[in-house]
């Protein structure tokens, strides 16, 4: 038998939340390990709360564990407490699933979704038993790869890591089994290296030991492959039609607490909004809407499955969705499934509207969540997130005055070009908000969430420097001492310490891998959990490591310098971004080409594939990121306000 | 509205016994949301499945005396059989939880954290062999106090749990260690089957503790179980619904 669940037992009642390393979800997959199957080993990089709710993951755990010649389980991170007694009881990283020892897998494969996790990827190869660089694994040690959105730049990770995949996984994990699945079968041929090789010419799949990294000083040169038959440049996978793939059909239904604790239902993936701040939008383009019938399906037969009774409609702006009040009103209408609430995550303001509102009350409420991101219509041009401050009081009015009183708005700051006078509109936008509210109910409430902005790869910012830390610190500063005494205002925001971490690790090159290894060689393990960050670590490391953090997070960076992610694509052209970099200098909006002509991106074009949207013209109400008034068709007009709010532009 | 108030008697054991009660109670609220039974909610802003829980399991240990009472729609419950409710109750359940009996019971009853005065374990011990073990126990139980380091609201406290610990016997050798019956108090404040291992001189280590059941002493010291499992009684008119 190959299961420690009988060590591991022992220890369970000696550690901190022990239901998360006994998996035995609803919805569990028992596999079939044997010759002519390949095991994979899929791994979240942080606490099981965190991560089993990953969908991602979920995905592929079912793809594979359908196919004959693979087999997936599941593991997540162990806190602290049971890491000490596993590494003192010389018992490694285990599955979830059957508590199989990690090492025994053909395939250890990540979920990156944050660059914070990336200690605890290390982590857990180590506990795995295996070599953290790629270069010293032996033959018989499984393979290191990973998957998500950061690996569309691995680089600092590249030393680690022994494959990453580009875009979505559900059919490049199918070929990437196949060619395992071959190898095996046929001896080995080459051993480790030889299935690397084979791998490297699979699409999508990046082998970072395949690609010769040159430097000119402190400045990268080029990464270029070793070998005629590894591609100069990997480009990501797309999914063409998400009705392909109505995964998960039998989402993970855990025994304990989790984060995004209900049932998921992705109703389509990509956005081409065009925000340029967020790499998700460029990189997962174009628009894939999920049918509305499959989209009742899965949610009908999934509450039914499960008993969960609040569903998330999940993508990156879910008003967008064509027709989403029907979908919405078919929910919560169905009376099969009892009293169901549905939370729509990702809420664009400009798409928000009473009848979306009246449709998602009628259950019991969830919380309201906008993301403005900006506080004045000019740095919302900048950033391309085109709501005017009316979209923005309308969507507020509609929540309000359909019963909600407390919402939450998202902002970031260290945004480009930003100033004092943006900041402090932050403040302006939430307390009109709160006034507006009070129309409505007694005791309105605003929550300002404010985020440090981190830029990232293949986004027309991925050339801008961040702010420091002071300067972030700074600003935050200026808004709480601006809201300190603004009536049913609540300011929260993260420390922006972590943002210097995770903007080196992702727009760092291979020589930040030295810098994360030794974070991680002194501790620094759940950076994403702010009482383990320490600032000073990742400081002291990049000065061991001799790593120039000013030159990788805080420099701006010019249009002819290599960057570390040029090897990779994600579709979209360079000088298509460069382009959206300069119009955000001018403070140009572009707008949404799902329903305007095509802007030749590149993601549609250089791959052969077009938007799936059922519906040709943007949903009703709001500016829908032109930034001017659209008639309104059948919605309730927004109510004109008596006195004109100070800081409204438009 | 007011519904019927439904018994349930359950049991937990294997690998879901390291969840927790707050666990369960979600889990509870899934299954039976998935069984079609139609829970009353609560009414109000955010309205909860009114399911009321007996007292807490510690995490980790397993138990063949679980109970909750859930108000459930009264049409509905005059229409089902008890034996098929049970039945697509642990079909509705993780693995390692079974529902054991379900029965009405009348809406004025004292809830089960109130009800319940008492609990039978069966508790594994390391530390002693059986002899040791007795000699412990015997010691134990003929004095008049048994004192353990307790938290409350974060300050340590030392009780006497003496007065709570109705019985103990010891049962004989293990594998790896002794087996006890005890049967511990519940109330004013439960002792746990740890607790009394760590009053014993010299104190014994828990290696696995499992409730066999709950009981309900009256003032005349009768003592029944809130649910038997044996005799299982129908509710309403045992039609289907």
């Amino acid at each position: 038998m190959s299961s420690l669940w009988h060590r591991l037992e022992p220890l369970l009642p000696q550690v901190s939340k022990p239901a998360r390393y006994i998996g035995a979800e609803d919805g569990m997959r028992v596999p079939r390990h044997g010759p002519g199957v390949v095991s994979w080993l899929l791994t979240y990089p942080d606490t099981y709360e965190i991560g089993l709710p990953n969908q991602g993951l979920q995905i592929l755990y079912e793809i594979l564990n359908e196919r004959p010649d693979a087999a997936a389980e599941r593991a997540y991170a162990p806190w602290g407490d049971l890491e000490a007694l596993m590494r003192a009881e010389g018992l490694p990283l285990f599955s979830l699933d059957t508590h199989r020892p990690a090492p025994l897998f053909d395939v250890i494969a990540f979920n990156l979704s944050a660059e914070l996790t990336y200690t605890n990827v290390l982590n857990c190869i180590d506990l795995a038993g295996v070599a953290v660089r790629a270069a010293s694994r032996h033959d018989s040690d499984p393979l290191i790869g990973a998957g998500g959105h950061c690996t569309y730049n691995p680089e600092p990770l590249a030393d680690f890591l022994d494959f990453a995949v580009l875009g979505d996984g559900e059919e490049a994990v199918g070929d990437i089994t196949a060619v395992l699945a071959d190898w095996k079968a046929s001896g080995r041929p080459g051993g480790r290296n030889g299935v690397l090789r084979a791998l490297a010419r699979v699409p999508g799949v990046y082998v970072p030991s395949m690609y010769e990294v040159t430097y000119d000083g402190a400045r990268l040169a080029a990464v270029e492959p070793r070998y005629p038959d590894v591609p100069a440049v990997v480009e990501k996978r797309t999914v063409a039609d998400l009705a392909d793939w109505p995964y998960p059909k039998q989402q993970l239904v855990p025994l304990t607490e989790v984060v995004h604790d209900r049932l998921n239902v992705e109703v389509f993936r990509g956005c081409t909004r065009g925000c340029r701040f967020c790499q998700a939008g460029m990189i997962t383009r174009p628009v894939r809407e999920r049918p509305a019938e499959q989209v009742r399906t899965m949610v009908g037969e999934g509450l039914r499955r499960t008993g969960y009774d609040e569903v998330a409609l999940t993508s990156l702006s879910t008003a967008d969705f064509s027709g989403i009040e029907r979908v919405v009103a078919d929910t919560v209408n169905d009376a099969g499934c009892g009293q169901v609430s549905v939370s729509l995550p990702s809420l664009r303001v400009d798409a928000f509207t009473v009848g979306i509102a009246a449709q998602i009350q009628r259950a019991r409420r969830t919380g309201l969540t906008f993301a403005p991101e900006a506080g004045t219509w000019r740095m919302r041009q900048v950033i391309n997130k085109l709501i005017t401050n009316d979209d923005l009081y309308s969507a507020v009015e509609s929540a309000y005055s359909q019963g909600w009183r407390r919402m939450k708005l998202y902002f970031l700051t260290g945004l480009p070009t930003e100033t004092d006078a943006d900041t402090l509109a932050i403040a302006e936008l939430a307390r009109n908000c709160v006034a507006l509210g009070r129309t409505h109910t007694r005791s309105p409430s605003v929550t300002v969430s404010v985020g440090g902005f981190v830029p990232k790869p293949f986004t027309p910012f991925q050339w801008f420097g961040q702010n420091t830390v002071v300067e972030l610190r700074r600003k935050v500063g200026l808004l709480r001492d601006d809201l300190r005494r603004a009536r049913g205002v609540q300011l929260k925001w993260h420390d922006p310490a972590a943002s210097l971490a995770e903007g080196l690790a992702s727009r760092g090159d291979r020589r930040v891998g030295r810098v994360i290894e030794h974070v991680w060689r002194h501790g620094g393990t759940f950076q994403e959990w702010s009482e383990h960050f320490d600032l000073n670590r990742w400081q002291s490391a990049a000065e061991a490591c001799g790593v120039d953090i000013d030159a990788y997070v805080h420099r701006h960076r010019t249009f002819d310098e290599v960057l570390p992610w040029d090897h990779l694509s994600a579709g979209l052209h360079k000088d298509f971004l460069w382009q959206d970099w300069r119009d955000a200098l001018n403070e140009v909006g572009l707008e949404d080409c799902r329903w305007t002509p095509c802007y030749d991106c590149g993601a549609c074009t250089g791959y052969g594939i077009e938007h799936v949207v059922a519906s040709a013209v943007p949903p009703a109400g709001g500016s829908q990121g032109t930034g001017v008034d659209l008639s309104r068709g059948a919605e309730i007009p927004v109510r004109l306000l008596e006195r004109p709010l100070v800081g409204a532009a438009r | 509205m007011t519904g019927s108030r439904i018994r349930l008697r359950f049991s937990k054991h294997g690998k879901v016994r390291f969840t927790s009660h707050r666990d369960v109670a979600r889990i509870w609220e899934r299954s039976l949301r998935r069984a079609a039974v139609p829970v009353v909610y609560s009414a109000g802003f955010s309205p909860r499945p009114r399911i009321a829980f007996g007292l807490a399991l510690p995490t980790g240990y397993s138990s063949d005396a679980e109970y909750l009472d859930a108000e459930i729609d009264p049409a509905w419950a005059a229409g089902i059989d008890n034996e098929r409710l049970v039945g697509a109750l642990t079909a509705s359940l993780p693995t390692g939880m079974t529902a054991l009996a379900a029965a009405e019971v009348a809406s004025g009853e004292p809830s089960l954290q109130h009800a319940v005065t008492s609990c039978t374990w069966r508790i594994d011990a390391a530390g002693a062999d059986a002899t040791e073990a007795s000699d412990a126990v015997s010691r134990a139980m003929d004095g008049s106090e048994l004192l353990v380091e307790r938290e409350r609201k974060g300050r340590l406290t030392i009780d006497n749990i003496r007065p709570a610990v109705h019985a103990v016997e010891v049962q004989g050798n293990i594998t790896d260690g002794v087996r006890l019956i005890a049967e511990l108090a519940t109330q004013p404040r439960a002792v746990r089957p740890a607790e009394l291992l760590a009053s014993l001189r010299p104190p014994l280590s828990l290696l696995r503790a499992r409730r066999l059941h709950q009981w309900i002493t009256t003032d005349a010291g009768e003592r029944s179980e809130p649910l038997t499992v044996s005799e299982l009684s129908v509710v309403g008119a045992g039609v289907e619904p």
